[in-house]
């Protein structure tokens, strides 16, 4: 059993509660005063920050959402000036324009905090070899990994995402023991693996630390049984933090999130009402050490469930379940976050009107597939083949580089996209996961 | 002089030729030539009939996506060499097609063989100085 900070990954429920209280109350304070947007929102509930007297205050405070962070594009949430933003992330956003996160010099250091209990966790140490095959960039996925993965003393292997055949001759030389990737890429690897011959027993791999894509028990059976290491699923979003909010112990009963640093809580999408422990709801993220861009009562959007018992491993820190779905239309395609209505903008821009669209989304050779089915108007319709895949050509150009992954774009006829009352259902997702 | 084509949008899946077919049948709609170009998604079926205002707007009104083109009919000899003679005249003249059918007319002896081209009054008057036979849009539309 190896923890990477033991005195808060066991702390006592009632020590937790204490650490927490203190601060949120410093967290609040701090947007409060230096965040014109939280002060408005605030001062709209009608609550200030000396109403915080402990972590069950919490509920009392206005929620934040996405649109919060898009209204303040880019960097209007930060409680930190920019002079001490030492990096930003970026992800994409509902529209056009990206999410953007900032981080002080402290952030970084918690969040590479976070990511060596994730490995010391995962069964990682000074004398493993951890590949990030996450990609590096404006995602949080690699960098995140990285810092975290060095932070622990381990030897880090940035080899990014893709290369597939490099990855696995640098496994197979290096002696990679654990490795961060999404779990479909996992299975890419097995596969390439057995196409070239290589078996498990040739590589020194242990573990693998997942995530950043919805996956499920039976493909963690099948990567386990492939790889023959043990499948470690890994949460995050980068309005948290990036990876590392939540992550199993090698137990793998729910993940660990460390609490001293993001207080979690289910509540009833519709309501918003607080729902006991144990109940199934949209998970919901204060961020209480974050100084760049701290986040009270963060909506996810994501589907779950908190469990407060201790865990087996001796940590005593809450665990959240597999996220098993969304409260909104968005969907993670090879580990991309992406909104339908990023595809409509595309849309908008290339005809006067918006065509009917839709989105399906499968998956073939445990890859991910994005196909856009667009339905032709009168003015993109022409008698000439070549000008109709012209406009496949440019839409499907726009959509790669608003999106940031490849889709294949197919015409379809007027009213053949089924039409539905209400909200529009512009996805399929074919996906058995 | 030119003749009207319609242009219809299909996806590749089966039944939407037969579709466009029993809509015009069912509208006393006949069919004197037609050609379909197709890709691995979707075709495009072009057509020329005898009532083409009348096709293009009860195809348009079943949802269908329709549109009218302008392109030229030219009568060629129907022996070796009688097609290789007009399109020496539009290379010479340095126009470029952008497809072509061809159907055989009632009457025999000649073929006919339907030109897009980008502008296709100036190779009406290119071709006919050089002796090829246009057909007028009415003769067509009365095969």
């Amino acid at each position: 059993m190896s923890y990477w900070n033991e005195k808060y990954e066991c702390m006592s429920k009632d020590e937790m509660r204490r650490v927490q209280t203190e601060r949120l109350i410093k967290t609040v304070t701090r947007v409060y005063n230096n965040v014109p947007h939280y002060k408005a929102k605030m001062d709209k509930a009608g609550i200030l920050p000396g109403d915080i007297k402990s972590v069950d205050d919490l509920k009392h405070l206005p929620f934040t959402y996405k649109q919060d962070l898009r209204d303040t594009y880019p960097f209007g949430l930060f409680a930190a000036p920019m002079s001490e933003i030492i990096r930003v992330h970026a992800s994409s956003g509902t529209t056009g324009k990206k999410t953007v996160v900032g981080y002080t010099k402290n952030d970084i250091e918690v969040w590479a905090e976070v990511m060596a209990r994730t490995f010391a966790g995962a069964g990682a140490g000074k004398e493993s070899f951890l590949q990030v095959s996450y990609g590096y960039g404006l995602f949080t996925g690699g960098l995140g990994a990285h810092y975290g993965g060095e932070y622990l003393g381990a030897t880090v292997i940035p080899t990014s995402s893709g290369n597939t055949k490099l990855q696995l001759s640098l496994m197979q030389d290096f002696g990679t023991t654990h490795i961060a990737c999404t779990p479909s890429y996992a299975l890419y690897l097995a596969e390439e693996m057995e196409e070239l011959g290589i078996r498990p027993e040739d590589l020194k791999l242990k573990a693998g630390i997942f995530g950043a894509e919805p996956w499920s028990e039976s493909m963690r059976r099948e990567i386990e049984a492939r790889l023959k290491i043990k499948a470690i699923d890994i949460y995050g979003l980068s309005e948290v933090i990036g990876p590392g909010v939540a992550c199993e112990c090698e137990y793998q009963c729910g993940m660990h999130i460390p609490e001293d640093h993001f207080i979690p809580e289910i509540i009833d999408p519709e309501t918003e009402e607080v729902l006991p422990a144990g109940s199934q709801g949209e998970i919901v993220f204060t961020t209480i050490t974050k100084e760049g861009l701290p986040l009270i009562r963060y909506r996810t959007r994501d589907l779950s469930s908190l469990n407060y018992e201790p865990c087996k491993c001796g940590r005593t820190e809450v665990r959240m379940s597999k996220v098993t779905g969304r409260t909104d239309d968005m969907l993670i395609i090879r580990g991309v976050n992406v909104f339908p209505s990023q595809v409509e903008s595309v849309l908008l821009s290339i005809g006067e009107t918006a065509p009917h669209y839709m989105l399906i989304v499968d998956r073939k050779d445990n890859l991910d597939t994005l196909e856009i089915q667009v339905e032709i108007t009168p003015q993109l319709f022409s008698d000439e083949v070549k000008k109709l895949e012209d406009i496949e050509r440019k839409i499907k150009k726009e959509v790669e580089s608003t999106l940031g992954i490849s889709a294949k774009i197919k015409l379809v006829e007027p009213k053949s996209i089924q039409r539905s009352e209400g909200k529009a259902k512009r996805v399929i997702d074919k996906r058995v996961l | 002089m030119l003749v009207k084509q319609i242009s219809v949008f299909l996806e590749n899946k089966s039944g939407r030729l037969a579709d466009v077919t029993r809509t015009l049948a069912d509208n006393g709609i006949n069919i004197c030539a037609l050609s379909i170009a197709d890709t691995t998604d979707f075709g495009i079926l072009r057509l020329i009939v005898n009532k083409p205002e009348e096709a293009e707007k009860i195809l348009g009104e079943n949802e269908f996506t329709v549109s009218g083109t302008s392109v030229i009919a030219i009568s060629v000899e129907d022996k070796p060499g009688g097609l290789a003679k007009a399109l020496a005249v539009l290379q010479e003249n340095n126009i470029s097609i952008e497809y072509m059918y061809a159907f055989v007319g009632k009457n025999g002896n000649s073929a006919f063989v339907i030109i897009r081209v980008e502008k296709p009054e100036e190779a009406v008057k290119t071709l006919s100085s050089c002796d090829i036979t246009i057909i007028p849009s009415q003769q067509v539309y009365c095969q």
